[in-house]
């Protein structure tokens, strides 16, 4: 299992110029402009790209959009996950001599809509078997394990709103962040906020209040990848792919076997610990997408970094720091850094946002995250989810 | 009845006695005529791996239940739930005496009072002359 490993780097790593309200941009311009910015993060040029991997589009609407016509394409698109999947996938494109370059690439209007296909047909499963109870959109699917797993294991609303004080935080130390403190408008907010802010937010779909909710952006990020040995002729430092793992277990949320635990999170990182030879206590840092509160703590338990049920008092603990300020368990000075871009919770959500994840974790291991950069981060875990647990991806990687 | 605001389902052709049952309120379940269990959503095979029969009848379901998860909704969805389903509103996973899990909506006063493992039975909602959603109230 271990013959990905350390194999194929990430040498660039980039989002849009904005994220946000980007009313001017298609949804085929924003995955254009993201593959410029992480070319030019790479120092190569679109003309060495010979594989492309993209979701919400297919791999030939954006080669035909940027010209360019690949000999490696993958089209995986299974949500916010995608992304885990196409850095698994090129890794092995790439040792397979399938394509030398990959490119992988995000774009996704997801706020205004500029060719933003929605809906699905009245005959699928989900047509006939969901949609007729009126769910609507993410609050409303995502949210259907979270009562279970509180009647389960006693977790809480108050456990879930210290996530999103955490991960504010970390969003008031990144200056791209949506709802962090420098992008605040008299409108929408941002900044600093508190569990119990969370709490008294406006009821969204219980048990999800506003601000347990991720922001709703367009915008996108892409990644390009290159072999070990090529990879050190970049004048950033590589981030080596050294464990990955993939995995598929329903579609429809009312289908998940069982809605305390996610099958297709457990199969994803096992293989990619068994790929990387490491466990949870080698990671140095965590990115677990977080469409609602409780995504990252489900990715917390079934990743192995607390035992079942013990999620809800993991992420609950706080310590006070120098100044008498709220440290939290996730948040920045905490002793499990997690979401240190300001997460989908509070930095970008464009519906797919496992790229975004992805872009920290490089950034991380390289140290290039300025006022939030994490002390000592040599291993970075990036996962997520596809659909409502449905899909995951996983990757395990480090800048040595 | 014809100015039905929600989303309706389309039946497939391996469906159809799904929603030909409910029609005539009966809760009917696939049942694999091979190894006996029954499954949700319809298919016309049996979704154990280790059994993949094609040999599927059919059996109408009890109608009782358990709320196995939940959800209230307090989003208004125009056009989709305004009228249909004014919120806040329900939305909840049972989980059939029969062992299935399927997606519906309860039907209650006070949707603050539903509690998970709470007992529960069909309501066969006519939405449209064509199409009956199987719903759920207290037990």
């Amino acid at each position: 299992m271990d013959q990905i490993r350390h194999k194929v780097a990430i040498v660039g790593a980039a989002e849009t110029d904005d994220l946000g309200q980007l009313p001017h941009m298609s949804r085929l311009s924003l995955h254009a402009q993201a593959a410029k910015n992480a070319l030019d993060d790479a120092g190569m040029s679109l003309a060495d790209v010979d594989g492309l991997l993209c979701a919400g589009a297919i791999p030939n609407e954006v080669a035909e959009y940027l010209g360019i016509q690949p000999r490696y394409i993958d089209g995986t698109s299974v949500g916010g996950c995608s992304f885990m999947i196409h850095v698994r996938h090129a890794v092995a494109a790439i040792m397979a001599g399938y394509c030398d370059v990959a490119l992988v690439t995000h774009g996704e209007s997801g706020r205004s809509g500029v060719d933003a296909p929605r809906g699905g047909s009245a005959s699928s499963p989900g047509g006939q078997y969901e949609a007729p109870f009126a769910i609507g959109g993410a609050p409303t699917t995502f949210s259907i394990p979270v009562l279970r797993h509180f009647h389960e294991y006693g977790t809480t609303k108050e456990h879930l709103a210290h996530i999103a004080a955490a991960t504010r935080a970390w969003a008031n130390l990144n200056p791209m962040a949506i709802m962090g403190s420098h992008r605040r408008t008299p409108e929408r907010g941002g900044g600093p906020i508190t569990p119990q802010d969370v709490l008294n937010s406006r009821m969204i779909c219980y048990p999800f209040n506003l601000l347990d909710c991720c922001v709703v952006a367009d915008g996108g990020g892409a990644l390009v990848l290159v072999s070990e040995e090529r990879a050190k002729d970049f004048a950033k430092d590589p981030v080596y792919v050294l464990g990955a793992g993939e995995a598929a277990a329903h579609w429809m949320v009312s289908q998940m076997r069982d809605h305390t635990t996610a099958d297709g999170y457990r199969i994803s990182g096992d293989a990619a610990y068994k790929s990387a030879g490491l466990g949870p206590q080698d990671i140095d840092h965590c990115m677990f997408y977080d469409a609602f509160t409780f995504t990252p703590l489900m990715a917390a338990e079934d990743l192995g970094f607390v035992p079942k049920g013990e999620g809800g008092p993991f992420f609950a603990e706080t310590k006070t720091g120098p100044n008498g300020e709220v440290i939290y368990k996730s948040g920045p000075g905490g002793d499990f850094p997690m979401n240190t871009n300001g997460g989908g919770l509070s930095y970008c959500h464009t519906g797919m946002y496992g790229m975004f994840a992805i872009i920290e974790s490089v950034r991380q291991l390289r140290g290039e995250c300025g006022d939030r950069q994490v002390p000592d981060v040599n291993v970075s875990m990036a996962h997520g989810p596809g659909g409502m647990f449905a899909s995951a991806g996983t990757l395990i990687l480090a800048n040595a | 009845m014809a100015d039905y605001a929600g989303r309706l389902p389309t039946p497939t052709p391996e469906s159809q006695p799904y929603w030909d049952g409910l029609k005539d309120h009966k809760l009917m379940l696939p049942t694999c005529n091979d190894c006996g269990s029954p499954h949700f959503y319809p298919r016309p095979f049996c979704p154990k791996p280790e059994c993949f029969s094609w040999d599927i009848g059919w059996s109408e379901a009890s109608g009782k239940g358990k709320v196995y998860t939940f959800v209230i909704s307090h989003q208004p969805i125009p056009p989709y739930n305004s009228e249909a389903n004014p919120p806040p509103y329900v939305i909840a996973v049972i989980e059939l005496e029969e062992g299935v899990r399927l997606m519906s909506n309860l039907i209650m006063d006070s949707p603050y009072d539903t509690t998970v493992d709470m007992d529960v039975e069909i309501v066969f909602d006519d939405v449209t002359d064509e199409v009956t959603l199987p719903k759920f109230k207290p037990a």
